[in-house]
């Protein structure tokens, strides 16, 4: 079944498309320290708000453009004339560790000290952009996929459970989904953030955020649940498995359950988008990931300085273009799924 | 209608109960309160900090703070503001208009702009409207609200045809009552836009559904047999029985609205209850953040109550039933 249905979802323009660009984006975070020229906590106080570096073709070798600083007060750097350093393919630069494991120092492409590559040029601090996205990256994207975990596996148990019990458990949960949607979510999730935020280390934040934004987004997917259950449980191989005196657990998760897992998939796919924009909001509002990790919402918030503003430094807002990209993806994939899995939503059996 | 108003007027009160408990909990939760900077300042007599705590109930376990909370805001008193030393009262009534006006505006927006297009699309699926549409719906869903904001500003700032944040200019108070109606909506212009985008895209895909679904009903063949125009057909009959569903769907919208409008407000700095409440967060300014949990819950019923007001009105079928 997971065979045909990636064989359809590929059949689609739509699907093929977004397939592709999502493994592009996951790929380049997961070899973010590869694929970076640098680490995210290099500085360079002599470069700060560099413009992104030129790349030219110079002597047969793929080179970056050097630069001179003409006004430090507005940041205004001047290309040098007809100079340039070559990239170096597979050099050594600064170490890191390859999935917080291995030990390496490869990088796909560095430049010779002193010169420097900021391919999406560098902040207020000297840092590469281009390597704090794809680090930041690994952050936003990860988010999205565990919280999506956490509020289906949420919701399923939840909405199953309310759906096949009925009685007190099916009030008790719905009344408790109606209020969890009709609050402004924001609002909660900051009481939540502030009330749980010195309980943990820095490094724990990241889990904190995706706990917190699974506990406030499995609501809607435990209600369709506990909808697909309540008319699936009507069903003639249900009845058959209650008259063989098959025991209610068994029924819930071995008939039940999956049997509501294609509208999961697809409803997992399009609520991906809205943990990484949830985790985006919190980092901009200095609530969600610190420094010195980064993350694009993070990134986004240190760009709304008035100093950007006025003086163009365009570059700093690249980190929206990047949720933007991972967004409509997931949109695309979700919608592809539907189609490919049900234009209806018609129960599978039917 | 007055006994379902007054009905559902009911539900607001075990609501605001679990919001406002769940939020004193939390706050609680938090280390330290609002008189925290004051005790690390040295030059303070701590017998004035033990005053300033007993006059607040911080001495107090959490919960019969909450019960002390409850019984001021019985008399209509939600506290004071320790961070702008005024009742919270009077900041909320401040701030409140200004969101109120700019939830408002962003609907009207989403509603002008979503209608017509949304029927335009769905009258000829797969033409070029349709597919202009829904790409662009697409693009306006993907786009942060705090992103959209920001290139606002930068916008603003490298342009200069809009003000970069606020909601009237400096020399407000000496303009004549015509030029302060036109600097408010000058100011409003951008944040309106900003934050009535995604509700253009989502209302936009919905109500497409929608109309598409009502084309294929018996009553637009018929409507059509006896030979009224397209036109008729889709701004009269089509469009009066998709809007239903979108009706009632305007409190969810609501509280959307509420919730990008606490982002919108904080990069554009527009003077409303989300900058409110996030700058009391981070002050953590008590009883500043359970007034505004307070209003923005009930401006959600509200809202609620009235888009079940309006599908009643526009639908006969429908009856303040249960």
């Amino acid at each position: 079944m997971a065979a045909d249905l990636l064989r359809s979802l590929l059949r689609r323009p739509a699907g093929m498309i977004s397939a592709c660009l999502l493994l592009l984006l996951y790929g380049a975070a997961l070899f973010a320290p590869f694929l970076s020229p640098t680490i995210p906590s290099a500085q360079d106080l002599s470069r700060t708000y560099h413009p992104p570096t030129a790349l030219v073709w110079q002597n047969g070798q793929l080179s970056v453009r050097l630069y001179r600083l003409v006004d430090p007060s507005t940041a205004t750097y001047e290309p040098l004339a007809d100079q340039a350093t070559p990239l170096h393919w597979f050099s050594h630069g600064p170490a890191y560790k390859f999935f917080w494991l291995i030990p390496s120092t490869r990088h796909l492409f560095t430049v010779s000290s002193p010169a420097t590559i900021y391919l999406l040029g560098s902040d207020a601090t000297g840092r590469d952009v281009f390597t704090r996205l794809l680090y930041g990256a690994g952050i936003s994207l990860s988010i999205g996929l565990i919280g999506v975990a956490l509020t289906s596996f949420l919701g399923l148990t939840i909405g199953g459970l309310a759906g096949y019990l009925g009685g007190w458990p099916d009030t008790l949960a719905m009344r408790l989904t109606e209020f969890l949607m009709a609050v402004p979510g924001l609002y909660l999730l900051l009481a939540l953030r502030a009330a749980l935020s010195s309980r943990f280390p820095s490094d724990a934040t990241f889990l904190l955020i995706v706990v917190i934004l699974s506990a406030l987004g499995w609501a809607g997917t435990a209600r369709v649940v506990r909808g697909l259950v309540l008319s699936l449980r009507e069903r003639p191989f249900i009845l058959a498995a209650n008259v063989i005196g098959q025991r209610p657990w068994t029924i819930l998760f071995r008939h039940l359950l999956p049997n509501t897992f294609s509208y999961l998939i697809v409803a997992a796919t399009l609520s991906v988008p809205g943990y990484i924009l949830g985790e985006a909001a919190l980092s901009f509002l200095g609530l969600g990931i610190q420094e010195p990790s980064s993350s694009w919402g993070l990134m986004l918030g240190q760009a709304q300085d008035i100093k950007i503003f006025m003086l163009n430094f365009w570059w700093l807002l690249t980190p929206g273009l990047a949720i933007i990209l991972t967004v409509i993806a997931f949109n695309l994939l979700g919608d592809a799924l539907r189609d490919a899995v049900d234009p209806r939503f018609r129960l599978p059996g039917k | 209608m007055i006994p379902f108003i007054l009905r559902r007027l009911t539900t607001l009160v075990p609501m605001l109960l679990a919001v406002t408990l769940l939020v004193f909990i939390l706050m609680s939760l938090a280390p330290g309160d609002f008189l925290t900077p004051v005790k690390a300042q040295r030059d303070i007599n701590p017998a004035l900090i033990a005053e300033l705590q007993k006059s607040f109930g911080l001495d107090r376990p959490w919960y019969q703070q909450y019960a002390l909370w409850l019984g001021n805001v019985l008399h209509l008193d939600f506290g004071y503001s320790w961070t702008y030393k005024v009742p919270v009262a009077q900041l909320i009534a401040q701030r409140a208009p200004a969101t109120i006006l700019l939830s408002i505006t962003s609907l009207l927006l989403a509603w002008t702009l979503a209608i017509p297009l949304a029927v335009l699309a769905a009258a000829r699926p797969g033409g070029w409207i349709d597919r202009l549409t829904s790409a662009a719906a697409y693009f306006a869903l993907a786009i942060p609200e705090f992103f959209l904001a920001l290139l606002a500003v930068w916008m603003a700032a490298r342009t200069g045809w809009f003000p970069i944040g606020g909601l009237t200019s400096l020399d407000h108070d000496f303009l004549s009552p015509a030029s302060q109606f036109l600097d408010i909506a000058h100011h409003l212009i951008l944040p309106t836009l900003v934050l009535g985008l995604g509700g253009v895209a989502g209302t936009l895909r919905v109500l497409r559904a929608n109309v598409l679904d009502v084309l294929q009903a018996e009553y637009i063949t018929a409507a059509r047999a006896k030979g009224l125009s397209e036109k008729v057909v889709l701004f009269r009959h089509v469009l009066r029985n998709a809007l239903n569903p979108l009706l009632s769907t305007i409190g969810y919208a609501f509280a959307g609205l509420l919730s990008g409008s606490l982002l919108v407000e904080n990069v554009m700095n527009y003077p409303g209850l989300g900058r409110l409440v996030y700058e009391a967060f981070i002050r953590e300014d008590q009883f500043v953040v359970l007034g505004s949990v307070v209003v923005a819950c009930s401006l959600l019923i509200v809202g609620n109550l009235l888009s079940d007001l309006a599908l009643a009105w526009s639908d006969p079928r429908v009856r303040y039933g249960r």
